[in-house]
């Protein structure tokens, strides 16, 4: 059993560093993703582990504990009737405002990569669609594992049609890897959502899927209006169906979880 | 209420299937192989199928084969529910009809995210 003291301090670091909200009650939740952490960095007990964070030995150790209390739970095409409409009226709507300019996505919070590319595949399906696609996330162990597109047998069968199986992976081993193809159209990079944002540039289209909802109050806001920043003119932010926007964004579509910024004109997703 | 046939060789299996989806709200039946679920079939049609691949007298592919060719046998949902895990195999039942394929070891999250995918679950 963890000492409640380390519990809170566990839940204090996750919200200064990624303002990660962490219910310190949740001993269970805390153990369990620290437990096999501290295991692969050669601690002797969770406790030991968070012990030395305490002493501050190793700033990496404490990032890779917020990392680890991050993990998000990943499936392919969550709520799918979102991808279909974003692949197939969204996207292209944005394609033609921007006239032959290629439409900008980015995946904010993107974990092991299940969302980015779950649209992915059905814009490289999608002929004369011109599309520059980011994801990030403030885990690299996820960065890597997105980056690889290597799933486990399990992984593919949360979410994916069967179709998109035989269509866009292989069989390597006991994983299932995405094709190059695919794979190659996303760029990836760590970010911090907390950090200023200015720098990673303007955005027509933000997936933040059940991100928000993770974070605690105030830092729910601060990235939400960092978001709001990184939104080029006329653009949309997909959130989760549970996610609340705030009030700097309206929503473009009473069906989908998508928003505009407030106080740009209206306009139709489709 | 939907109704689905599983349809499998262990008893073990059908058993964990039927728990599942009676868990989803189906009402359940079970066939040991292809021949006993192609006279279900010929009965009444099920809304879904959990069809595994290698069983005596009748395997899936035979049985998907044939269900699709007999009057209304394009009306239920195939999922075929097999250890086989080679694209190549996954193709095969796709092609030969099946609407989902679920690799096992399975879960119930695997079976209701395919059934929800397919339009079964309300």
């Amino acid at each position: 059993m963890i000492p409640l003291l380390d519990l809170s301090f566990i839940s204090t670091l996750c919200l200064t560093r990624a303002g990660l909200k962490v219910d310190a009650e949740k001993a269970y939740l805390i153990e369990s993703r620290l437990a096999p952490l501290a295991r692969r960095e050669c601690f002797s007990s969770t406790e030991a582990f968070i012990d030395a964070l305490r002493h501050g030995v190793d700033d990496r150790l404490a990032w890779a504990a917020v990392e680890a209390m991050a993990l998000p739970e990943s499936e392919f095409f969550r709520d799918h009737h979102v991808f279909s409409q974003l692949a197939d009226d969204v996207v292209p709507a944005l394609a033609r405002a921007r006239g032959g300019e290629p439409v900008r996505i980015w995946s904010a919070g993107c974990g092991t990569g299940q969302e980015i590319y779950s649209l992915t595949m059905l814009l490289a399906d999608a002929p004369g669609l011109k599309v520059e696609l980011f994801a990030s996330d403030l885990s690299e162990r996820s960065l890597e594992k997105a980056q690889s597109g290597r799933y486990s047998q399990f992984e593919v069968q949360r979410g994916l049609p069967a179709r998109m199986l035989v269509r866009h992976f292989e069989k390597d081993g006991e994983s299932f890897a995405l094709s190059p193809r695919v794979r190659q159209m996303v760029r990836w990079r760590r970010v911090n959502l907390m950090d200023d944002l200015a720098r990673v540039g303007q955005f027509d289209l933000i997936l933040c899927r059940n991100v928000v909802g993770q974070l605690a109050p105030e830092a729910g806001v601060h990235v939400l209006g960092a978001l709001h920043d990184a939104l080029a003119p006329g653009g949309f932010l997909a959130l989760g169906q549970n996610d609340s926007a705030g009030k700097a964004f309206v929503r473009a579509a009473p069906d989908l979880s998508l928003y505009a910024a407030t106080g740009q004109a209206a306009r139709s997703a489709a | 209420m939907k109704t689905c046939l599983v349809v499998d060789d262990s008893r073990v299996i059908r058993k964990v299937s039927r728990r599942i989806l009676e868990d989803l709200g189906f009402e359940v039946a079970e066939a040991a192989d292809g021949v006993e679920a192609m006279a279900w079939c010929t009965a009444v049609m099920p809304d879904a199928i959990l069809l595994d691949w290698r069983m005596p007298a009748m395997d899936g592919l035979e049985f998907v084969k044939k269900l699709r060719a007999e009057v209304g046998g394009d009306q239920p949902k195939v999922v075929f529910c097999s250890v086989e895990n080679e694209i190549e195999a996954i193709r095969e039942a796709l092609d030969a009809g099946a609407d989902e394929y679920i690799m096992k070891p399975f879960d119930g999250g695997i079976v209701a995210g395919k059934l929800g995918y397919l339009g079964l679950l309300a």
